[in-house]
């Protein structure tokens, strides 16, 4: 199977070895992967800032570059979401718009549900507390999230628990914020530490020496936060944790 | 009262109670206590989800005929002998009330637990025309001696601790100095309370839900506050919001399940008073108000909000509020519901709510009517953009960054730059004034290189 990598732009600049751990895991499952160079954002920092006019042409951008290919795969479950659940206000009834959704997934996802990968490979002899990012998990659906009274199934923990020798530690609060959310790291400074160091006395107590999330953007900020703490978690993308069991 | 209307929005003032961190968790511990207790009662309930479903259609189908709906309630409410009132504004509502009671030579009132009247400002109106309004729920009394407006539709008094409350029982009704014990300041408070519901002419409460079918209106308490409020005086008033219509009573069967779980935890709240008509001798009037209601009824991306049942879970279960505290919102109704209804009704004093929150979706997914909370706060976001009250500023920083981002060789550079700063600028610039993230927060380690580049050196251009 041919897939595309959507590589969103601060995965690209900033912690490109999420992105790169991605190519190792589709490759691993006999993916081959292709990057798409004309890619930059998907325009969720404008359009979450309210902004439809300057993301529009991003999304317009985005529906180009993805358009042609039968899966489209994301190491993030917000920009992924932003393309399946946000897309619509700027390209309803654009040609192959639809297409585009339906084949656009984030990495766990798309391992799961389109490679039918039950099980990871390879040994994470590690205590690891799982981040889940929101939009991952109530937006995208990798997970049931703990306000609702379902069973409670998720795609990224079941994929982690099947590494060998893992040690997934539970949380006092399963599914949090961590307080990024995008502009509002800035604009609600205070309150975006806030919630970042009371994630990370949780991860903490529960004993994780690794934190790992389906989203950088929240590995960044409690990374961020922690390093000011001088607290000695290490912060892994789910794919360097996958990638890194296959070595 | 430190609020969202003063400079600076709610980010300065959730600043201000973030300032004291052990308070800002404390309350956050507080709040997420009610959000387990309410997590346990709702697992007990077989099919919850399903209950929210039909929760949300009956609020769907109730504000789709919310006018059929509210002529048959008044039309029944009368056949019962209660008086109805229309009122479009607060400042209608609030004469009303006011002449209710000064027509009938009331001074002394009591009044449970009600929203509305908050919003209206009715203890204001009426305090200043020689009436005398007692709170009598436990909490709105505590804010009512301090002061201060509720902080929380559900628990009003939720960020006092009681130290505090026993500083301000000690100042106010002469309790013993350094009383902190709540049974001992409960049995204090029922002791005043009981006096005021003795002394008191007339009854107002609020309304939880309105049946159509039968005229009558429903009223739940815990501590049943709204009896003795209407049983003592003869006259009662209830207060309602058009939206708090209901077709038929057996919908109270799926929405009465749902309100106590989620806004307290608990199976039900101790009363659920229904008024279906006067009691022998007395007077029921029911004062029906828009106050705006209408206006978000009409408007498509924001009606939705009218489902509310007021239970509060979104602000016990969100990340924000419990870390900010109900009056960094400064409007009556704080939190994701309450961002939503303030931006919707006036933007421009409430710029800075539809960004209060990290758009996490904890809300919607416990929101017993399902409001799509965290998807209206983004429209609220669009409107305020559309309206030129996002600031120049960032508009400006956004169009700029938008403008690189739709250029590849723009980006690719902008990129590289980005990484070459935070490797080679000496901390003391990189962390600035200016570097709001680095106040208290590392920035990301930057890599030599970005994934494309990688990927080209390695992999030559494909794709």
């Amino acid at each position: 199977m041919r897939a595309a990598l959507f590589v969103p732009c601060y995965v690209d600049q900033l912690w490109p070895r999420a992105a790169l751990a991605a190519v190792r895991v589709l490759e691993s499952h006999g993916v081959e992967v292709v990057f798409p160079e004309d890619q930059t954002c998907c325009g969720q920092p404008m359009s979450n800032a309210g902004l439809a006019a300057a993301a529009e042409p991003l999304a317009r951008r985005f529906l180009e570059v993805f358009g042609g290919f039968e899966a489209v795969v994301c190491p993030s479950g917000s920009c992924t979401s932003m393309v399946r659940n946000h897309y619509d206000a700027f390209l309803a009834g654009a040609p192959g718009f639809e297409k585009l959704k339906a084949r656009t997934f984030e990495l766990c996802e798309f391992l799961v549900d389109v490679l039918g990968v039950r099980g990871a490979r390879g040994r994470f002899p590690h205590k690891v507390a799982l981040h889940q990012s929101c939009h991952g998990l109530r937006e995208l659906g990798l997970g049931v999230p703990s306000e609702r009274l379902l069973p409670r199934t998720n795609k990224v923990d079941a994929l982690l628990r099947t590494l060998g020798g893992i040690d997934l530690v539970p949380l006092a609060r399963p599914d949090e914020c961590c307080g990024f959310g995008g502009t509002f790291a800035v604009a609600e400074e205070a309150v975006s530490v806030l919630m970042g160091k009371d994630r990370i006395e949780d991860h903490t107590r529960a004993g994780a020496e690794i934190v790992t999330a389906t989203d950088v953007s929240c590995l960044m900020h409690l990374e961020g936060v922690a390093r000011r703490e001088r607290r000695p978690l290490r912060f892994m993308h789910v794919a360097e944790v996958l990638a890194e069991a296959l070595a | 009262m430190t609020g969202a209307r003063a400079t600076g929005g709610h980010p300065a003032a959730a600043a201000e109670f973030v300032a004291n961190e052990p308070r800002a968790r404390w309350h956050d511990q507080a709040l997420w206590f009610v959000r387990d207790k309410r997590d346990r009662a709702a697992s007990l309930v077989p099919d919850w989800e399903r209950l929210r479903d039909a929760a949300a259609a009956i609020r769907a189908h109730s504000r789709g005929r919310l006018a059929d709906l509210l002529e048959e309630f008044e039309a029944k409410a009368v056949a019962c002998g209660a008086k109805v009132h229309w009122a479009a504004d607060a400042a209608e509502h609030n004469a009303i009330v006011h002449r209710l009671l000064s027509e009938r030579g009331v001074r002394r009132v009591v009044k449970s637990k009600s929203m509305l009247t908050e919003e209206c400002g009715l203890n204001e109106y009426l305090g200043a025309r020689g009436i005398e309004v007692v709170d009598t729920d436990l909490g709105e009394r505590i804010v009512q001696l301090a002061g201060e407006p509720p902080s929380h539709i559900i628990f009003p008094a939720i960020h006092k601790k009681r130290e505090e409350i026993g500083a301000l029982f000690h100042e106010k009704l002469g309790t013993a100095e350094g009383l902190a014990d709540p049974k001992a300041l409960t049995e204090a408070a029922r002791g005043h309370l009981r006096e005021r519901f003795l002394a008191a002419e007339a009854g107002i409460t609020g309304v939880n839900f309105a049946v159509a079918e039968t005229g009558g209106v429903v009223v739940c308490t815990n501590e049943g506050n709204a009896d003795m409020g209407t049983s003592l005086p003869r006259l009662h008033i209830a207060c309602m919001g058009v939206e708090k219509i209901v077709p038929r009573l057996e919908h109270l069967a799926v929405l009465l399940r749902l309100l106590a779980r989620s806004a307290t935890g608990q199976p039900i709240t101790t009363y659920t008073s229904h008024f279906q008509g006067p009691m022998e001798g007395g007077e029921l009037h029911v004062v029906i108000v828009d106050n705006g209601r209408s206006a978000l009824l009409a408007d498509p991306s924001v009606r939705g909000a009218l489902a509310c049942i007021r239970c509060g879970a979104c602000m016990n279960t969100c990340p924000v509020f419990r870390r900010s505290g109900g009056y960094s919102y400064g409007w009556v109704v704080p939190g994701p519901i309450g961002s939503i209804l303030a931006s919707a009704r006036d933007p421009a004093a409430h710029a800075t709510l539809p960004f209060a929150s990290t758009l996490c979706g904890s809300c919607d997914a416990i929101c017993p009517v399902k409001i799509d909370l965290h998807g209206e706060l983004l429209v609220q976001r669009r409107t305020l953009a559309a309206r030129g009250l996002v600031s120049p500023g960032k508009r400006l920083g956004m169009r700029l960054v938008a403008f690189v981002l739709a250029h590849r060789a723009l980006y690719e550079a902008a990129g590289r730059l980005l990484r070459l700063a935070l490797r080679r600028l000496p901390r003391s610039l990189l962390y600035g004034p200016w570097n709001v993230w680095g106040r208290r927060r590392e920035l990301p380690a930057p890599p030599e290189e970005s994934f494309r580049e990688t990927w080209r050196r390695t992999r030559g251009a494909r794709g």
